[in-house]
């Protein structure tokens, strides 16, 4: 089953076409990996999936559901999480405090005006538990503001994975880390069941290739290869554009 | 685990139960009517300072509209009054009509954040301003409205200012009960997290935009209550209660007291009922006194009185205690001071 389906993308802002006739079909379970060169559009075309920027043009399908003209958090609760290039937490709240808002974010309780939130156990529970899934449970209730940036890495990830989602959005998840936070986060990805569908965007080519079971390439809003590990790497279009050869 | 010292919080506690005591027994030790009063003025004006706070500290929008919607919680009881109505329906229609009128100003402002919301329900504030002054068939104009009866529940006059001391204390401590309950609530997690990533909170699957509309109302719901409670105070209501200067007067409440905390604005109300009714008897230029203090606050409390004291408290006990002073961060529901 195809988990995302884009078709004939299209977006400009003003003069500048930042996503031109974009098609992309991802199957479900599959981890697929978006590059290009800065200002490729690939954020561009992520902030189009996840409804953040209305597209031009075109149709975005997930799970054979039309969510084009969706409400970004209308797709959230079809399934779709992201995270983002720029760490956007909470960062007044502690660690726990950040995940449970995304369990809360998918929970009919987060209209109730009366409840105390933090007698909320099952809340609280689950949030160990995505925590845990992490490797941050140890220090849950930091708060953010004394946490790495790695840290706050694996923070953006576990309130992802916290609202079990079908289709992840992962926007630059290695970027800023060290070398061994890159491993941490990498075995941490490795180990998301199959039952979620991953489409990342990564500069850091050892890394994302690792990953990545098919790639797709973004030049100026345009798909210009697509195909396994393989076939993108070895194709010259590939090392003319991204790898400036 | 929490990040408050114990001692601090059993600190906290004792003080809470002494100030409830004290406000419990007020009539008793203070007997001077007119100091009575003065209680009763703060009181209300917490109440509306606490209203405001849930959109300025907790929501992040900042209103100076909202002595447009106290005005028309006034105006309607007056008028309903005027017109012959009991008190019972006076009071339930202007909560109301208030309410409504906070779902359009909240339909107008939320179209935008920041400075936009600011002028826009600057604006809206403006124009039920210029209604009260203007449309002088309806609000008599500059000369106001006067009723002449405060209510009686139960048969029991609220004509003595004990006995009107004692009504605005209980409307006060329901009016905090519930916004502890809100600030620990789900919805105000969601609304501070409005606050904070607006965005992020979008993707997490939140409506941020019926959140925000949601805190509006009840802001403007507490917000008819005070107004209602201030038309029964001074029996009295005129166009300057309407006024930007009501709005501005009021965001100082909560922005000296402390934002996004309980007792802020309430100390801030405080502050600003006493300057103004007790300190101007003494000092002419009392709004140089008040101007100074202010100044004095942000200098050196930018976070506002409570959070600025609470934070040298820390400080005091930490160093007493040899330890570094902990940060604090909201837990799962945490709220302020």
């Amino acid at each position: 089953m195809t988990a995302l389906s884009v078709t004939n993308l299209c977006k400009a802002f003003g003069g500048l076409r930042v996503t031109r006739d974009v098609n992309l079909r991802v199957e479900a379970g599959e981890r697929r990996l978006i590059i290009g060169p800065n200002g490729a559009g690939k954020t561009t075309l992520f902030n189009q999936i996840a409804g953040e920027l209305t597209p031009d043009s075109g149709t975005i399908e997930m799970f054979g559901q039309d969510i084009t003209k969706l409400a970004s958090r209308k797709r959230t609760h079809l399934g779709m999480a992201r995270t983002y290039q720029i760490i956007t937490l909470f960062g007044r709240d502690t660690i726990l405090r950040n995940v449970t808002l995304a369990l809360l974010g998918l929970s009919p309780l987060r209209w109730n005006p009366v409840i105390d939130l933090e007698r909320e156990q099952h809340l609280v529970d689950r949030a160990h538990e995505a925590l845990a899934s992490v490797g941050l449970s140890h220090i849950a209730e930091r708060p953010l503001a004394q946490t790495s940036y790695g840290e706050r890495r694996r923070v953006e990830i576990a309130m992802a994975l916290a609202q079990s989602p079908k289709l992840l959005l992962l926007d630059e998840p290695y970027a800023g880390l060290s070398i061994d936070e890159r491993r941490d986060v990498q075995q941490l990805l490795m180990k998301i069941p199959r039952d979620v569908t991953i489409v990342m965007i990564e500069h850091n080519m050892d890394v994302a290739l690792e990953f990545a079971e098919r790639i797709t390439l973004l030049h100026f809003g345009e798909v210009i290869v697509e195909g396994t590990r393989a076939e993108v790497v070895d194709n010259p279009r590939t090392r003319e554009v991204y790898l400036g050869e | 685990m929490s990040f408050a010292p114990a001692g601090f919080i059993t600190v906290r506690r004792v003080a809470l139960a002494i100030t409830f005591a004290l406000l419990l027994t007020l009539p008793f030790w203070v007997g001077n009517s007119y100091y009575i009063n003065i209680s009763s003025q703060i009181l209300l004006y917490a109440v509306f300072a606490l209203a405001l706070n849930v959109l300025v500290g907790y929501g992040g929008l900042v209103s100076l509209g909202h002595a447009g919607l106290f005005a028309i919680a006034g105006y309607t009881a007056a008028l309903l009054l005027d017109a012959g109505h009991g008190h019972f329906v006076a009071d339930v229609a202007a909560i109301v009509v208030t309410l409504a009128a906070s779902a359009v100003f909240a339909v107008l402002a939320l179209r935008s954040t920041g400075i936009g919301f600011l002028m826009i329900t600057l604006a809206l504030g403006q124009i039920v301003w210029g209604i009260a002054y203007r449309w002088a068939s309806l609000t008599n104009g500059d000369n106001g409205l006067k009723i002449t009866t405060r209510p009686s529940p139960f048969g029991l006059s609220l004509n003595g200012a004990p006995a009107f001391y004692y009504t605005t204390l209980l409307v006060f401590v329901v009016a905090l009960v519930t916004m502890i309950l809100f600030v620990r609530s789900p919805l105000g997690a969601s609304l501070r997290g409005t606050r904070d990533q607006p965005r992020r909170m979008n993707a997490l699957g939140y409506n941020v935009w019926l959140i925000r509309f949601f805190a509006f109302l009840f802001s403007g719901f507490w917000t008819a209550v005070s107004g209602l409670l201030f038309i029964y105070y001074n029996q009295f209501i005129s166009p300057p209660i309407a006024a930007l200067q009501t709005s501005a007067e009021t965001l100082l409440m909560v922005i000296s007291g402390g934002t996004a905390t309980l007792l802020g604005p309430i100390a801030g109300a405080a502050i600003l009922v006493i300057m103004k009714n007790v300190v101007s008897s003494y000092i002419e230029r009392w709004n140089l006194v008040l101007g100074i203090i202010f100044v004095l606050i942000i200098t050196f409390m930018p976070e506002g009185l409570v959070p600025g004291v609470t934070r040298l408290w820390r400080k005091g006990w930490s160093t007493l205690r040899g330890r570094k002073p902990e940060p604090e961060a909201r837990k799962t529901g945490g709220h302020g001071s």
